[in-house]
């Protein structure tokens, strides 16, 4: 890949987990509504407050929500059995979480990337989520807080955490990694997938190796929520692998934190002692058994997800699908592809929506009108300014191109008035002319300026270009 | 009076369920001291339950099938408002804000708590000597263990306290208790009755179930506590079997299998006597009695050593002090855990902790939990044989009378022995129950055991109906 960091000689290997909060109407385990932003300890019941005596029922939306991202990631969907995960940890009720251990619900998908290469996935389970702390005093650090505040509205949230495989080479593979999986998750609406709130969380997996040597020893960085810290946080962490193994030092195991402001990875624990969960199946729950007609009724229920979107788009415009991936991106290729079909030039719409159509509304936007606008402007009636304004106001107003064009004015230029108004202009600015006559480029700009302060923005560039061009005799 | 005709008395209005209230608290009061049956006893609430209860009959409505009953709970069960200790200090001043499924239920049926029994700490014990609160007293012989954990429950019917109690068997909690105490307990099949709302110890073998003094209280009770909840995922999705319409079916006919295995080898002679003879009972009332083998049967008590503390490691590890309960402070988060955890559990809760933390340990899990967990499969299996010849077994269920107090309690090894008998039918999830038949040489009472397969409790309650009625006739004619 090109976007390396590492010098030469070195390759990294990344691979990703992803936490995702499902969006169902309540918690994993429990009734309690699964709401974001509400007074802390308001979304709370014996059950999802882990109480004595309480027991868990999964929550079959949940299941559903998690049986659908596993399809649409291409997984095998299989009979689960929730394990229990033994460790202590103030903001966990139960002090063990329910998740899936040695047997998920969701294994052995891919993902593919806009550029094509497939991801591949290990698995995607099922578990419920943990509380959170708030520490007061001390700077938010809990080494140092005077107390320490716990809210409970989290824990016994559904999340399902989709494990990669450790296919990624660099830190931009992972970017698009998580922003595709990211588009899958609002596809097919499991989970909002907001990284800012919280509701999709990634940790990084990266190591370092020479060429053609087995995988290097690697560190966990945990925690990134956003996609530039993903991609930086990477970046650091393999360069500061590299710069210990050139300076003769090992690697150590261990489990890292990003910090964004200062642009490095923090040792957070070590591996070497690393905790045993004692992993069990957990005996207040009966296994997931879903049927074949279950895993049929998913199948059938999938929305086109983002790399087929791409394909049909790029199929249809006759280009590579990462051409098309704003198109799917912008939530626009129905448009594209009516657009096309009505005739459009596809490079032209692909190029408008790309440019021009990341604004509110343009998903409604008629197809057959901005195929007559994209006719009129391979047809030479309005340049690719004007058509830009037009589009604008399409969106914003509804109305059809001829007429917005018209009442804006776009009519396009006879060849021979533009030309009798460069030559107004080469006549009026004598200096500036030979300046440009004798090769100095910025002048250029100034004349085509000038030319559209006269016509009023209605001369095509291109053509006031070649028209300076063919004057100087260049 | 058994149960059910103290609730034909109240809903009749013959007599009020005030007067039946107060009666069983006098007894209470009376010998309370002496037998500890309880951790709390809930006399005013229950005095205003029984009143509401009497305002519906002379309202003419019907309070239900318990009306006006008086019930003692054991202390793991949760009860809204009311403290709930498992017999344990780490669980101070904690008060549940739910009531258990089978609380509630019984509450609907018209049943009126008297108070929360004593146990074996988070329901582990054979004796009720493990308790934070101190021992409970057998009331045969005050001098004697009631048996355990559910000790409180059993020493309370057989006091006089109330006529029914309900507890929690994990191994053997509720049987050999009963059989020490000489009343009627039943382990029903697992997921007859819900979990929800009963403290666990091991969720994969707790189980709920009635002690009563008769065989026909016992059935009342269970039809009223069992059924689906949807509360809990491993609850069976249907109706209890109507086990108190086949009570007088009699055993003609019914294959009864004499468990070879759990009938010789450190059982006291007293106690297989009378074993012999509880299967020549059934056999002359026309049941089909053989010898019946269940090989695996004798792995039980490693088996169950391993999977119930391995379980409750992880069920109790809830109790950090940070939420509820006992909490002692420390500097660090980790120290404060220590230290409550410290001096708020029990040596044999902490010895089981330490047992399950390590069988679940990442380098011992093959070889302990594991392990265990094939066991446990070959003990179904073995079973599941077993009652493709016989619709029910027969066993002794404790393999001695009530011993003294402390005289096992430097031995956690032998006191573990004292479920051997019981531990199988936990692991299988099958139910079982322990019927008074007569006593020992030293003149405490003897149980005899009735095991069933899974939903089997019909056949099962007809064979204790039948062994009761020989008891009974024993005794009086002796």
């Amino acid at each position: 890949m090109s976007d390396t960091v590492l010098p030469e000689g070195w390759e990294m290997v990344v691979g990703l987990e992803v936490h995702c909060e499902l969006s169902t109407a309540t918690k994993l385990f429990c009734g309690c509504p699964n709401q974001f932003g509400s007074e802390p300890n308001t979304n709370v019941c014996p059950v999802c407050l882990g109480l004595p005596g309480s027991l868990p029922v999964v929550n079959g939306s949940a299941v559903t929500y998690a049986m659908r991202l596993g399809r649409a990631l291409h997984c095998e969907v299989r009979r689960s059995v929730f394990a229990r995960k033994n460790y202590f940890y103030p903001d966990m009720p139960k002090d063990y979480q329910v998740s899936q251990y040695d047997l998920p619900t969701n294994v052995e998908g891919w993902l593919e990337l806009p550029d094509g290469t497939r991801v591949g996935i290990e698995r995607a389970h099922i578990e419920e989520d943990t509380g959170k702390s708030t520490h007061v005093g001390g700077g938010g650090r809990i080494h140092e807080a005077g107390y320490s505040l716990v809210d409970y509205n989290r824990a016994g949230v559904p999340l399902i955490e989709i494990v990669g495989k450790p296919d990624l080479r660099t830190a931009e593979q992972a970017r698009q990694y998580v922003a595709e999986l990211r588009a899958i998750i609002l596809a097919i609406d499991v989970s909002d997938a907001r990284m800012e709130e919280g509701s999709m969380r990634v940790d990084a997996n990266v190591s370092v190796n020479r060429p053609g040597d087995p995988f290097g020893t690697r560190c966990e960085i945990k925690n990134l929520n956003s996609l530039r810290s993903l991609g930086r946080a990477i970046d650091y962490e393999a360069l500061r692998q590299v710069d210990l193994l050139e300076a003769g030092e090992r690697v150590i195991q261990q489990t890292r934190h990003w910090d964004e402001a200062d642009g490095r990875t923090h040792t957070l624990r070590s591996k070497e002692e690393a905790e045993d969960y004692r992993y069990f199946a957990e005996p207040d729950l009966v296994p997931l058994e879903p049927s074949d007609d279950d895993v049929r009724a998913i199948d059938e229920a999938l929305p086109p997800l983002p790399a087929d979107r791409r394909r049909a788009v790029a199929e249809a415009a006759g280009v590579e699908p990462s051409a098309a991936a704003m198109t799917v991106e912008r939530d626009l290729d129905p448009l594209a592809l009516a657009a096309i079909e009505a005739g459009a030039a596809p490079d032209r719409v692909l190029t408008h929506i790309d440019n021009n159509l990341a604004v509110d509304g343009a998903d409604r936007l008629d197809p057959r009108a901005f195929a007559r606008l994209i006719a009129m402007e391979t047809g030479g009636e309005l340049t690719a300014t004007q058509a830009k304004t037009v589009l604008a106001d399409m969106v914003e107003t509804g109305r059809g191109p001829e007429e917005l064009a018209s009442e804006h004015g776009f009519e396009a230029m006879d060849t021979g008035e533009l030309a009798s108004v460069v030559d107004g202009l080469i006549a009026e600015h004598p200096d500036e002319w030979a300046s440009y006559c004798d090769g100095n480029q910025k002048v250029a700009g100034f004349f085509v300026g000038a030319v559209m302060k006269a016509t009023k923005g209605q001369a095509d560039g291109k053509v006031v270009t070649s028209l300076l061009r063919e004057r100087a005799g260049s | 009076m058994t149960a059910a005709s103290l609730s034909a008395a109240v809903r009749s209005g013959e007599r009020s369920a005030l007067a039946v209230v107060d009666e069983h608290l006098a007894a209470i009061e009376a010998r309370e001291d002496q037998i500890h049956a309880f951790n709390l006893v809930t006399a005013e609430a229950a005095r205003s339950v029984a009143a509401a209860i009497d305002q519906r009959v002379e309202a003419g409505e019907d309070p239900g099938p318990l009306a006006g009953v008086p019930i003692a709970l054991k202390d793991n069960l949760c009860t809204r408002g009311v403290a709930t200790t498992c017999s344990s200090r780490i669980l101070d001043g904690w008060r549940p804000p739910y009531d258990a499924t089978v609380v509630q239920r019984l509450a609907d049926a018209g049943a009126v708590m008297v108070g929360k029994t004593n146990l074996d700490e988070f329901a582990m014990g054979s004796s009720t000597e493990n308790s934070a609160f101190g021992p409970t007293r057998n009331p045969h012989d005050t001098s004697r263990v009631p048996g355990g954990s559910s000790g409180g429950s059993a020493a309370a019917v057989a006091a006089g306290f109330s006529p029914l109690a309900l507890g929690s068997d994990t191994g053997g909690s509720i049987r050999q208790p009963a059989a020490l105490c000489g009343v009627v307990g039943v382990k029903p099949t697992y997921g007859l009755v819900s979990r929800y709302g009963l403290i666990a110890f091991a969720s994969s073998l707790d189980q709920i179930g009635p002690f009563a003094t008769t065989v026909d209280d016992a059935a009342m009770v269970l039809e009223v506590i069992g059924g689906h909840d949807p509360a809990d995922s491993t609850s069976i999705p249907r109706a209890v079997p109507p086990v108190r319409r086949h009570l007088t079916d009699g055993v003609a006919g019914l294959r009864v299998g004499v468990v070879t295995e759990l009938s010789g080898e450190g059982i006291a002679p007293d106690v297989a006597r009378r074993v012999n003879e509880a299967a020549e009972v059934l056999a002359a009332a026309g049941a089909e009695v053989a010898e019946a083998s269940v090989p695996a049967a004798v792995y039980g008590l490693s088996a169950y050593y391993l999977i119930a503390p391995a379980e409750a490691s992880s069920n109790l590890a809830r109790y950090d002090g940070v939420r509820y309960g006992l909490r002692v402070d420390a500097a660090t988060t980790p120290e404060m855990n220590l230290a409550t955890r410290t001096a708020g559990f029990g040596d044999e809760v902490k010895r089981r902790i330490m047992l399950g933390t390590y069988a679940l340990s990442a380098g011992y899990y093959d070889a302990y939990y594991g392990k265990a967990q094939k066991v446990r499969t070959l003990i179904i299996r073995d079973f599941t044989a077993a009652y493709q010849r016989f619709d029910v077994l027969l066993s002794p269920t404790s393999p001695t009378t009530a011993f003294p107090l402390g005289d096992k309690t430097a031995d956690p090894l032998t006191m573990y022995l004292n479920d051997v008998c019981t531990i199988p039918s936990n692991l299988s999830g099958d139910p079982a129950m322990s019927v008074p038949f007569g006593t020992g040489d030293d003149g405490l009472p003897v149980g005899v055991q009735v095991l069933a397969p899974s939903l089997g409790e019909i056949d099962m309650f007809r064979t204790a109906a039948v062994l009761e009625a020989a008891a009974v006739r024993e005794e009086v004619t002796s």
